[in-house]
């Protein structure tokens, strides 16, 4: 009997977080109608954009660093042995290359940017609207989606490309030292490999999935901040559940693309 | 402007009736107080006059329109000449005060940056900060936010303003300094108030007419005077309680700082 009890209360409790995450991709959906509604509608906020893409790539730099050099490092550090098995150390340049220009720069990149920037969009947002900043906004006329939406989620979706190819930079840099340290090659030729080894179908949809990164981490803070309620408990779960949301999205959207583009360049 | 005409508001939240079919019109130039207790929907009122919520029935006109049937271009033509000061000030944490006061200024009226200097400074004399003008709001007191808040609600020169609680939180000094402020407004712009408080000595400053809200109906409407010497077991025990907490000493940090 308790037994019953408690798989009914499970399988309740399994409803209600289906039923909240159906709620939230439906919310969501209209949340991003109402973005492409209002991006192109005047007046545009060039100068708000601008300054949102200053303060994010700004607070993401450091970090990204740091990530895409180790990434490189690493990478090289740990396939090396395994290529030397093969006697395909030749390859290691353009393995590392490949590997950071396809997915690992893109999507490594996004996670960090999701974890940085959708929290941060989510708190900001949120605190506005338990504050009543929102409402002040929209009560003197001011279009508050407009300004703290569109602009927010605008810079983010063109600065994670440029965030991108500068990690992507960073990690060949990383490669190239790890490989330096243990076979002292040559700048040039290390080079020369990666160039060849990575051409027009490797480049331009490894940066294109950024910009969908980009989007999903903008649209999801923006959207969780936006609808935030209960006060301060509030703000906390909206920064929170964006950052784990737009991971997931962002993962899953990774997973859409690189099929789509398989289908596409093979 | 401004007569406002509210005829039969409901608004409910679940089984919870807050407006209950009320009707009330607010004549030019007046200072109309709302009084009621915590979650009576004072402050649902002001937001259904604004339309920051939408109510479940009734109609509310400001200058012969109704505003709850008005596109969101057209109501925000209204929205330009209407001031709301809201119980927190609601001031942009991102932004100075001389940012958060120049913001509904720029965006919605045509005055040159020159202009927009002249007035942010009056209105900051007005509310006698005018030495705030470079700080955050982080830097300001409880009560400095809300003279600030009112300095960006009235720099728009509106024709209507709605308060939500302006005096709550405030110092007995401070809190009389913005009622007599409110009444200077009135004078200075004929200016519709309507004010939503529990403010006794803030409603003796200011009122030219009062509501007293129960249950989501109205219980008293009439001039103050006349209210305070009802013989309705609800309002005198409503209005001398008033009194009572506002002869209560003040807590020591709020005399210290002046402000919260």
């Amino acid at each position: 009997m308790e037994t019953g009890t408690a798989a009914q209360k499970n399988n309740s409790i399994i409803g209600k977080r289906l039923a909240e995450f159906f709620n939230m991709i439906a919310g969501l959906t209209v949340f991003s109608l109402e973005f492409f509604k209002n991006v192109f509608l005047p007046p545009y906020e060039f100068g708000e954009v601008k300054k949102h893409m200053d303060e994010l790539g700004v607070k993401t730099l450091p970090i990204v660093s740091v990530t895409g050099f180790i990434i490189g490092l690493v990478l090289a550090m740990q396939s090396q042995p395994v290529m030397a098995k093969f006697g395909a150390e030749a390859f290691l340049p353009g393995m590392v290359a490949l590997s950071v220009v396809r997915e690992l720069g893109p999507v490594i990149t996004a996670l960090i940017f999701a974890g940085r920037v959708s929290s941060g969009i989510g708190a900001e947002l949120g605190s506005m609207r338990v504050t009543e900043q929102i409402d002040a906004m929209e009560v003197s006329a001011i279009n508050p989606f407009k300004f703290l939406v569109v602009t927010r989620v605008l810079a983010c979706t063109l600065i994670l490309p440029m965030l991108t190819v500068y990690v992507i930079f960073l990690s060949v840099v990383g490669g190239y030292i790890s490989i330096f340290l243990s076979q002292n090659i040559n700048f040039v030729l290390y080079v020369h490999a990666v160039v060849h080894s990575v051409d027009f179908t490797d480049l331009v949809p490894g940066i294109a999935k950024t910009f969908f990164f980009g989007y999903i981490v903008g649209i999801v803070g923006a959207y969780k901040g936006y609808y935030t309620e209960n006060g301060t408990v509030g703000v906390g779960r909206a920064s929170t559940s964006s950052v784990v949301i737009a991971s997931l999205l962002i993962l899953l959207m990774d997973m859409v693309l690189g099929k789509i583009t398989v289908s596409l360049w093979g | 402007m401004s007569e406002v005409v509210i005829k039969n508001l409901s608004k409910s939240f679940d089984d919870n009736v807050v407006l209950d079919g009320i009707s009330l019109k607010i004549n030019e130039g007046e200072n109309f107080v709302v009084f009621g207790r915590s979650g009576t929907g004072k402050s649902v009122l002001l937001k259904c006059i604004v339309r920051l919520m939408e109510p479940d029935a009734g109609e509310i006109l400001i200058e012969s329109q109704n505003v709850l049937t008005l596109s969101i271009n057209k109501l925000n033509e209204i929205r330009k000449h209407i001031g709301f000061l809201f119980q927190g000030a609601a001031l942009y944490d991102s932004m100075s005060v001389r940012e958060n006061l120049a913001f509904p200024l720029i965006r919605n009226f045509n005055f040159s940056s020159k202009e927009i200097d002249i007035k942010i400074k009056n209105v900051l004399e007005k509310v006698s900060l005018l030495e705030a003008i470079d700080k955050m709001p982080a830097e300001l007191s409880g009560g400095m936010k809300k003279r600030i808040g009112l300095a960006r609600t009235i720099i728009t020169e509106p024709r209507l303003i709605l308060y939500d609680e302006p005096t709550t939180g405030l110092d007995p000094i401070t809190s009389k300094e913005i009622s007599q402020l409110i009444v200077e407004l009135q004078k200075d712009l004929n200016t519709t108030s309507i004010i939503v408080t529990h403010d006794l000595i803030c409603a003796k400053i200011i009122a030219s007419h009062a509501v007293v809200l129960k249950d989501g109906k109205i219980r008293y409407e009439g001039n103050l005077d006349s209210l305070t010497s009802q013989d309705d077991p609800f309002l005198k025990d409503f209005f001398s309680n008033d009194i009572i907490s506002e002869s209560t000493p003040i807590r020591s940090g709020e005399v210290k700082d002046g402000s919260n």
